[in-house]
């Protein structure tokens, strides 16, 4: 039997009367990458902080590597991210390092910590003197200090421009490939596709979804038609089509459940049409679809 | 790491970080030197007797302590706890043990920084004296008197936001200080004023720390007063300490 490396047992935390979590249950294996998805308030950042033992729950147990994560000898193995704006701005890169490092028994060279995420020639500088994306890769170094065997990434990349982004997602993957599990929330649902392999969606503090990455993507059953067309209103009325949506530059994107159908269905009415481009649902569409959120209105 | 060896840590980093914004410690440091230079020096009767001299940089001295304990402790934690640093360093493995004694070691030497001015110039500039050995013993009397302020500055920063903190810190501070007799001396207290007194922690710091420094005999309200005053403190900090999960907003 593998070790599961942290889980939620029927778990309920309330803050006041609304729960923030309600029942959920939950096993983070190890080796994964998960990706936790939900709006704002659905109970990810609770989630974590009850794994991370800053919370204990209502009801129900939260074991971390097989003990009480408020119990600090069950923490030794696990990697947590402050918050960006978290970092005491009077300290020196390096100190911060250093001071968290100061915290495990086997822990990285600062040098090569700072090294592997780009911080080499940063660590004469108060944290206070950073830009926002060296503040923020500062903060995930600090979860990788040691070497941990379960990593907690709360919105990893927020702030970040795209190369920064990358840059960030690709030390994230050597890490996991090194070994450690990780579990990340994040805004950027680009980002869950680019890295997770499982992922968790939750609304309204309830797990809705918990599957690979491709099948809760399967799930949704929504495929996206892109074409030209004069009339492009008589396609929006044929059977099948859920919604349509006008791009800038002047093409129409239709939803369908069924995309071959949609073609057929074009054919046969013999409405003229050009440039013809099909692709399955993606994550955003899922996780809208999935969450009762209004179809995505964005012109791209 | 150890748990001491991790306490060490904390404390380090905690001075670092206040050492970096000098003006926080300048005015903790300079307040009950500048008291001393205002209200004892200038007045001959008390600055010219060794007695009221010594008593006066006692009082200062606790007053010194007692104003970093509940700044330190009331207004940092407050602060720590609307903070997102804190509840990183709470992820740790590090028992919270280790960040409240490194909070308190940081806090400690800040305090006896506080006093070192006071006594330097109360020795130049005022009668008051005392042997080396006394001038210890005082000191330790400081730390053991100061404990019910520590514990009452914790009880604040984790019962209240920091903006509420920094009222309450103050008015605690001042009314302590002046019915404790650390401004003026008890002897001029009406008899009601100074039997209300006999039950603060301030006044039975001072006294304590009076009687290590001077001798005398010390009243069994000194004692039992600050034992019950550590021991009541002590238990609702760590009450509240437990409770605490960072502040909540509703």
């Amino acid at each position: 039997m593998i070790m599961t490396l942290a889980s939620l047992l029927d778990v309920t935390r309330r803050f006041g009367e609304a729960p923030a979590l309600d029942h959920v249950t939950l096993d983070i294996e190890p080796g994964t990458l998960v990706g936790l998805l939900g709006p704002n308030g659905a109970g990810k950042s609770t989630l974590l902080s009850l794994v991370a033992g800053l919370r204990r729950p209502t009801s129900g147990t939260v074991t971390l590597f097989g003990g009480d994560p408020r119990d600090h000898r069950n923490r030794r193995a696990l990697g947590v991210t402050p918050q960006e704006s978290a970092l005491p701005p009077t300290l020196r890169v390096g100190e911060v390092i250093d001071y968290v490092g100061a915290h495990f028994d086997q822990r990285m060279p600062t040098a090569e910590l700072a090294a592997e995420f780009g911080l080499g020639d940063l660590l004469r500088k108060q944290t206070g003197a950073l830009s926002g994306g060296q503040r923020r890769r500062l903060s995930v170094a600090l979860a990788f200090v040691r070497r941990p065997r379960l990593v907690l990434l709360d919105e990893p990349t927020t702030g970040l421009d795209v190369d920064g982004r990358r840059a960030l997602w690709d030390a994230v993957r050597r890490q996991h490939e090194a070994g450690a599990t990780l579990v990340l929330t994040s805004h950027h649902l680009e980002e869950i596709e680019a890295l997770a392999e499982r992922v968790i969606v939750l609304a309204s503090g309830r797990i809705i979804a918990d599957d690979t990455l491709e099948s809760v993507v399967g799930r949704v059953g929504v495929s996206q038609v892109r074409l030209r067309s004069a009339e492009s209103d008589r396609i929006a009325s044929l059977p099948g089509v859920t919604h349509a949506e006008r791009n800038d530059d002047g093409s129409v994107t239709f939803s369908a459940r069924d995309a071959d159908e949609l073609v057929v269905a074009l054919v046969h009415a013999g409405v003229p049409f050009t440039d013809l481009a099909i692709r399955g649902a993606t994550l955003e569409e899922a996780f809208l679809s999935l969450t009762d959120g209004p179809i995505l209105e964005r012109a791209s | 790491m150890s748990t001491v060896g991790l306490t060490v840590t904390h404390a380090k980093y905690n001075l670092i970080e206040t050492a970096r914004i000098p003006i926080a410690l300048i005015s903790s440091l300079a307040f009950p030197a500048l008291a001393l230079l205002f209200f004892v020096v200038p007045q001959s009767i008390v600055a010219s007797n060794a007695l009221y001299a010594t008593q006066a940089v006692v009082s200062l001295s606790v007053f010194a302590v007692m104003s970093n304990s509940l700044f330190g402790f009331g207004l940092t934690v407050a602060e720590n706890r609307e903070k997102p640093w804190d509840p990183y360093l709470r992820t740790l493995p590090a028992p919270g043990v280790a960040r409240v004694l490194g909070q308190v070691f940081s806090t400690g030497a800040l305090g006896i920084a506080a006093i070192l001015p006071v006594i330097v110039l109360g020795a130049l500039f005022t009668a008051a004296s005392a042997s080396l050995l006394h001038v210890l013993a005082g000191l330790l009397a400081l730390i053991i008197g100061s404990l019910p302020f520590m514990f009452i500055g914790l009880c604040i920063g984790y019962s209240m936001p920091s903006k509420a903190a920094i009222a309450v810190v103050q008015v605690v501070m001042f009314a302590l200080a002046f019915i404790g007799g650390l401004f003026l001396p008890p002897l001029l207290f009406a008899p009601w004023l100074d039997a209300i007194s006999r039950f603060t922690p301030s006044r039975q710091a001072r006294e304590l720390v009076i009687w290590a420094v001077q001798g005398g005999t010390l009243e069994p309200w000194v004692w039992i007063g600050v034992l019950a005053w550590t021991l009541l403190t002590f238990a609702l900090a760590l009450l509240l300490f437990r409770r605490d999960e960072g502040v909540r907003f509703r």
